[in-house]
């Protein structure tokens, strides 16, 4: 079972990394950090949404935006999107549950991260 | 030659990464060398969780039998059941992509659609170990913030899900064709 699923996950990780070199964490940084407002939030939540950064890598990068002084609502967003919505891991997961549940699950937890980050920047008391 | 390409599809993306991959390096190209940074970097995190989620899935397979699952995450499982794949997903590490495999085995096994999504949703946010990573990065205020506004949503998910799929004929394919 493994070896037959390992070969699309290494297709995918494949495109994650062509991926990762065209947007990679120096300008994701560059772009969420302070003062960064509502085209942060927006920002946080496409990139995060498209790509797939694994959680050693991901975590390091929101530690060092919390303290250039992103706020707490963009953090959140970029690390939910990141952990719930995959575009890139779309064709896999189309495999799984076929087309119109793939990308309506996808759509259903990108709404909720926006939440979760607007409620969880809300609660520690830094929205944009 | 179609016919091969389309059987072998798989492999001929790996097979031009590789290739692309070694020429990097003789040449000294830097952006290829760069992308296999990033290659191995989410070759490790797989590595070294997935595995490990199939040894569960495959004991689970065996070992569990339908009747049980059923009972306990199936149909008529209600608040038990959501309690139950809450804490599975939890015990478990690794990216979402290694979650969809347990997914169709626990389709197979008889889960409810509600619950399967609501796997799906612990799994991506509330992970034992990554929770661990997470505060030790951004600290527990964060962690239990994310988490306890996380949580109402993704099981809201399952439910939605479990509506709109109840008269669909809703499966759970194997994946690895």
């Amino acid at each position: 079972m493994f070896t037959n699923v390992l070969l699309p996950f290494l297709n995918i990780l494949i495109l994650v990394s062509l991926l990762l070199y065209f947007i990679p964490p120096s300008i994701i940084s560059r772009y969420l950090g302070a003062n960064s407002g509502v085209i942060g939030f927006s920002i946080a939540a496409l990139v995060g949404s498209v790509t797939l950064i694994p959680g050693f890598v991901s975590y390091p990068i929101a530690a060092g935006l919390i303290q250039q002084g992103a706020s707490y609502a963009i953090v959140a967003t970029f690390m939910t999107t990141l952990m719930m919505v995959g575009v890139v891991t779309l064709p896999l997961e189309i495999k799984y549950f076929g087309r119109v549940v793939a990308i309506l699950r996808n759509a259903l937890n990108f709404v909720a991260a926006v939440i979760i980050g607007l409620v969880v920047g809300l609660i520690l008391g830094q929205l944009l | 030659m179609k016919k091969f390409f389309k059987k072998h599809r798989n492999y001929v993306w790996v097979a031009a990464y590789v290739i692309l991959t070694i020429l990097s390096f003789i040449l000294g190209f830097n952006p290829g060398k760069a992308v296999f940074t990033n290659f191995t970097q989410s070759f490790i995190e797989m590595i070294t969780f997935v595995p490990f989620l199939f040894i569960i899935v495959g004991l689970f397979d065996v070992w569990v039998p339908k009747e049980r699952i059923q009972k306990h995450i199936g149909q008529e499982s209600g608040v038990k059941g959501i309690v139950l794949v809450v804490l599975l997903a939890m015990l478990q590490a690794g990216p979402l992509y290694g979650a969809f495999p347990v997914a169709y085995l626990l389709y197979r096994k008889g889960a409810s659609i509600r619950n399967i999504f609501i796997y799906l949703g612990a799994f991506s946010s509330m992970k034992i170990p990554m929770l661990g990573i997470e505060i030790g990065y951004l600290g527990i205020e964060f962690s239990l913030a994310r988490t306890l506004v996380s949580l109402p949503l993704f099981i809201g998910i399952g439910y939605l899900m479990e509506w709109y799929l109840k008269n669909r004929h809703f499966e759970v394919r194997d994946g690895s064709q």
